[in-house]
């Protein structure tokens, strides 16, 4: 029986890790990779330089349209140009900083929301503050500002109000519906199936439709109501059936016993669903609820079709309206989608961070 | 000695029965929705009197008195609005499930393009995916469209794809002139199919038999292939093809694709192929990489397991997402009406316009796209039954 | 002396540039041995039997089984995965295919059995197993023992000359875990050469020719059960033995 010495770890001799061997691993692994690598870098750098010129080194940033036309690259100045107009709608002019402030209200209250810290009851009470305190300042005619009517609310600060006002409302009714679908009363769950099946079924359009032609006819002589709130009503609708399922999810995930432990304790039915299953379904569905609010971002700019001048119609309105500047209207779909992604992709990036945080936090 | 069984207790009517309870509440909340239902309907149909709008379905055998953009088959101003509503209907199809076949291909490469090797294919899948996700649809629509409808030449100095031509008015390209060869052809593809089904069972037993690998694939395949040219010989072998000329302000002849419709079959293609990347991606993931150990440990090639042991498993998570994905494609046709193109929702919109029965011509819509939903939801609760793996 | 059916000479693996997983491995294994190999975790015992049939890649070093070495060549992998069965901790059964499914797969795709034969053989080893009366449930249907029994079947359909077991015993409930070794001490008695990472020191003493303690990578000593167990040589051994015997 030989001695044991032991053995001191050493390091690797050919790199496995390290930007040589990541290159040599995954582009030039094998004849087959190689050649994708030879083919797809021929493609990338024939058209990235034209890309590049077109988007950053030709284009013309400033001046007149004559500028643009006589240059050879994107038109950016037309953003320059317009970009209030875009961004603001019909909003008026002089008024644009009341529309900014409430945005960036609305902004810094959805970011909190995201943050853990902020998961008390208190938030629902700061959410109807704040929306509140939107509405009344967008609206004015109070203390010196100026009244401005719902229907020339529009751009940006209505798309992020459309998507963020119809989330807030959908959430308890949403959170109704879950949990009538998983009632043990046959009436009301079918009520709630029903309304879910016959929303997710249909197109949104089909909705706002309803909300803008089918609205008027349904009310009573004489009771006409904004647009806006109408449109409202019918996104918020819409989006409740889709958070519905979500939540179900969550509620369907969390195990039997600790219902049968909360009767045990002698808690009610809405005890136990407010301090033991609610809590806890809903942190599990944040990323859910959050793909649904990217998908209701997203789909506001629906309401353009309804007359309603979010961003998508806001551009719509800005390009269309000046003949001189109608050959740059690529420019302009450009920019807004470039704004569209930043506001996307963050919520996407987001919610995939809290999955993983849920995910790591279940492991043990 | 046994005592007779006693029967249950009977219910007891008071606020302290469960059940009780359970009836009131259901009773009220059925009642409440009653209520609030027939209170809409009273106002419409007060407010239509007031309007001098008929109610009910009969305008729709009434004349239509608009042009359609676009149709499978002929229709005119003078054709009915239940016409002009069938017109939309296989608008909405036509695009719907040439989207459905074109999203599937572009959605599996992707998918499957992120477990590549090259660094280079999973980076450009993955920006593709990031990139046509977080833009909305009607954004990227309006883009196509100004393309398609701006920056194409027009049909005077159009481009040229082999015998095609891709101008302002659309892509023309040449169709075969019907004839009974045709008619043959499509015969032969049906025995073909009926062939290398059988082929297909052959060599199946074939090699349970005897062990020995029998193609199952290229055979049957070429089987469909000769059995339809066979038709086509027998028929007169028609090689007659009606080709687009430039004429003196359009392109003339030939089948056509409007600047529309490509704008809507490119836009919902590739912003619904990210999605189903996405659910391709999530399937091959969520089969456990010990699958695929234990089928190489078996000896396995790496084609053989994933025919055997990886793609079985992953299609059953796949499958249902993807479903979903094909319903979104539908419903997100709608969004023909904000470029033109004349799907139901848009001539729904146009009756409405004009005879402003808004009620039944939403009622309409809503029909097509929930029978759509149902039919598909049936199809997906009995593929999952038949494929659900058996546990305890 | 015969050749051994599987030599490790100076084999070293790492993960990564840092992680020095397998140092200088040197190891004999000769036809019909039972070696049982344990060390506390992460000591890279899993790793030293997933080399052998290139689930892992060694970097430096050679290992060869049967006289085949084991190197980047696609054939010899494959020649070498159809002598060496592998049963792993997770038992990794094909939950869409039936237990008989399960097992006539390799046979029919790799070894080009009819189906006929295949199931035979199949139902043969589901009888040496004794749970021939599962053959037409789903894996999903059995217990975790039952399970376990039919991946070790699924294993033996290729009548492979050496069987490499990764913990097979250690996600099964303590009553399943007699059932499962029961099987594999049946197999142990008929010849096979078996390798066996696991932490049933009963089993070691019971079958084992050979134990090999490893730690952070090295085989610190290999001994057989007897010895080991009663004169550890080595500090560390000594160490382990006390942790894992003592309660």
């Amino acid at each position: 029986m030989s001695t044991f010495t032991a053995i001191a770890p050493r390091p690797a001799p050919n790199a496995t890790t390290g930007p040589l061997a990541w290159c040599k691993a995954n582009l030039f692994h094998d004849w087959k990779t190689t050649l994708g690598t030879v083919l797809i870098g021929v493609v990338l750098l024939s058209l990235l330089p034209r890309l590049f010129a077109w988007t950053l080194t030709d284009a013309v940033w400033n001046g007149g349209y004559e500028a643009c036309h006589a240059g050879n690259g994107a038109c950016w100045a037309v953003v320059r140009e317009k970009f209030r107009f875009i961004l603001m709608g019909r909003y008026p002019h002089e008024e644009h900083w009341r529309a900014l402030v409430c945005t960036l209200m609305l902004l810094a209250l959805i970011v909190a929301s995201c943050t853990r810290a902020c998961w008390r009851p208190w938030l629902a009470g700061l959410w109807v503050g704040v929306l509140v305190a939107y509405l009344a300042l967008m609206r004015g005619g109070f203390a010196g500002l100026r009244y401005v009517e719902t229907d020339l609310w529009s751009g940006l600060p209505l798309t992020i109000l459309l998507a963020s006002l119809s989330m807030a409302m959908a959430f308890p009714i949403a959170v109704g519906i879950a949990l009538g679908r998983r009632s043990g009363m046959p009436a009301i769950r079918s009520l709630c199936t029903v309304y879910v099946e016959l929303i997710r079924g249909v197109p949104l359009i089909s909705v706002l439709f309803m909300a803008s032609f089918m609205f008027p006819l349904l009310m009573p002589q004489g009771f006409n109501i904004d647009v806006l709130i109408r449109v409202l009503a019918g996104i918020t609708l819409f989006a409740a059936a889709y958070m519905a399922e979500v939540i179900r999810g969550g509620l369907q995930a969390i195990p039997k016993g600790q219902v049968e432990a909360a009767a045990t304790l002698g808690l009610s039915y809405w005890q136990t669903q407010r301090m033991i299953v609610l809590p806890q379904a809903l942190a599990m569905v944040v990323p859910g609820i959050m793909n649904n609010f990217i998908s209701t971002f997203k789909d506001t700019s629906l309401v353009a079709i309804v007359s309603l001048y979010e961003l998508t119609g806001a551009m719509g309105m800005a390009m269309n309206s000046d003949a001189n500047w109608r050959p740059f209207r690529i420019e302009g779909y450009l920019f807004i989608a470039l704004i569209y992604f930043v506001f996307c992709f963050s919520m996407s990036r987001y919610s995939q961070w809290i999955e993983a945080q849920v995910n790591k936090s279940r492991q043990r | 000695m046994s005592a007779a069984p006693l029967s249950p207790p009977k219910q007891r009517w008071s606020w302290r029965s469960q059940a009780f309870r359970a009836l009131v509440y259901q009773v009220l909340a059925v009642s409440v929705i009653a209520l609030v239902v027939w209170f809409l309907a009273h106002n419409t149909a007060t407010n239509m009197r007031q309007r001098g709008i008929q109610s009910g379905f009969g305008f729709l055998l009434g004349t239509a008195g608009f042009d359609i953009g676009e149709s499978l088959f002929a229709f005119d101003s003078g054709e009915s609005y239940l016409r002009a509503y069938l017109v939309g209907v296989t608008n909405t199809l036509r695009v719907a499930v040439l989207g459905i076949v074109l999203t599937t291909l572009l959605g599996t490469l992707l998918g499957v393009g992120r477990f590549a090797r090259n660094a280079l294919v999973r980076g450009l899948c993955r920006v593709y995916v990031e990139l046509f996700r977080n833009i909305p649809l009607l954004l990227q629509l309006l883009m196509w469209y100004l393309l398609f409808t701006e920056l194409l030449p027009d049909a005077a100095s159009a481009w040229i794809i082999g015998p095609m031509f891709l101008s302002k008015g659309g892509l023309n390209f040449p169709i075969p002139v019907w004839a009974a060869g045709h008619v043959w052809a499509a015969w032969g593809l049906l025995l073909g199919l009926v062939c290398a089904w059988f082929l297909r069972r052959r060599a199946r037993q074939r090699f349970e038999a005897s062990g020995q690998p029998h193609s199952m694939v290229w055979l049957p395949m070429a089987g469909v292939l000769t059995c339809t040219l066979l038709g086509w010989l027998l028929g007169g072998a028609p090689t007659a093809m009606d080709m687009p000329m430039k004429g003196e302000f359009a392109i003339e002849n030939g089948g056509a694709l409007t600047p529309e419709f490509l704008a809507l079959l490119v836009g919902l293609t590739l912003y619904t192929a990210a999605f189903v990347a996405e659910v391709v991606r999530g399937g091959i993931q969520s089969v456990s990489l010990g699958q695929a150990e234990a089928a190489s440990a078996l000896g396995l090639s790496p084609v053989q397991s994933m025919r055997l042991v990886v793609l079985p498993q992953a299609l059953r998570v796949i499958i249902p997402p993807m479903t979903n994905q094909y319903l979104n494609l539908t419903k997100n046709s709608s969004l023909a009406v904000a470029i033109g193109y004349p799907d139901v929702v848009s001539i729904a919109n146009t009756a409405i316009n004009q005879t402003g029965r808004a009620v039944e011509c939403i009622a309409l819509i809503m029909v097509v796209y929930l029978s759509t939903s149902l039919i598909t939801s049936l199809f997906m609760n009995w593929y999952n039954a038949r494929v659900a793996i058996q546990e305890r | 002396m015969s050749q051994p059916i599987i030599e490790f000479a100076k084999v070293n693996k790492w993960y990564g540039n840092s992680f020095h997983v397998l140092r200088d491995i040197d190891l004999q294994v000769r036809a019909g041995e039972r070696i049982v190999v344990c060390g506390p975790s992460g000591s890279g015992k899993s790793t030293l039997i997933r080399c052998i049939n290139r689930l892992e890649e060694h970097q430096q070093g050679r290992l060869t089984v049967d006289g085949v070495e084991i190197t980047d060549d696609l054939k010899a992998i494959d020649d070498v995965r159809k002598k060496v069965g592998m049963v792993f901790q997770q038992f990794n059964l094909f939950p869409h295919l039936t237990v008989l499914e399960n097992l006539t797969l390799s046979p029919m795709w790799v070894g080009k059995l009819p189906k006929k034969e295949a199931e035979e053989r199949a139902m043969e080893q589901l009888q040496r197993v004794r749970i021939a009366e599962q053959a037409y449930k789903y894996p999903l249907q059995l217990s975790g023992g039952q399970q376990q029994r039919v991946a070790i079947a699924r294993a033996l359909c290729l009548t492979p000359k050496i069987m490499l077991f990764d913990e097979p015993t250690s996600a099964l409930d303590p009553e399943m875990i007699k059932e499962v070794l029961d099987v594999m001490i049946e197999m142990a008695e008929q010849g096979i050469t078996m390798v066996c990472v696991t932490h049933e020191m009963g089993f070691a003493k019971a079958v084992a020719d050979r134990v090999i303690f490893m730690d952070e990578g090295q085989i610190v000593e290999q001994n057989n059960p007897h010895d080991f167990f009663n004169h550890p040589q080595n500090e560390r051994s000594r160490d382990f033995l006390s942790k894992i015997l003592g309660h």
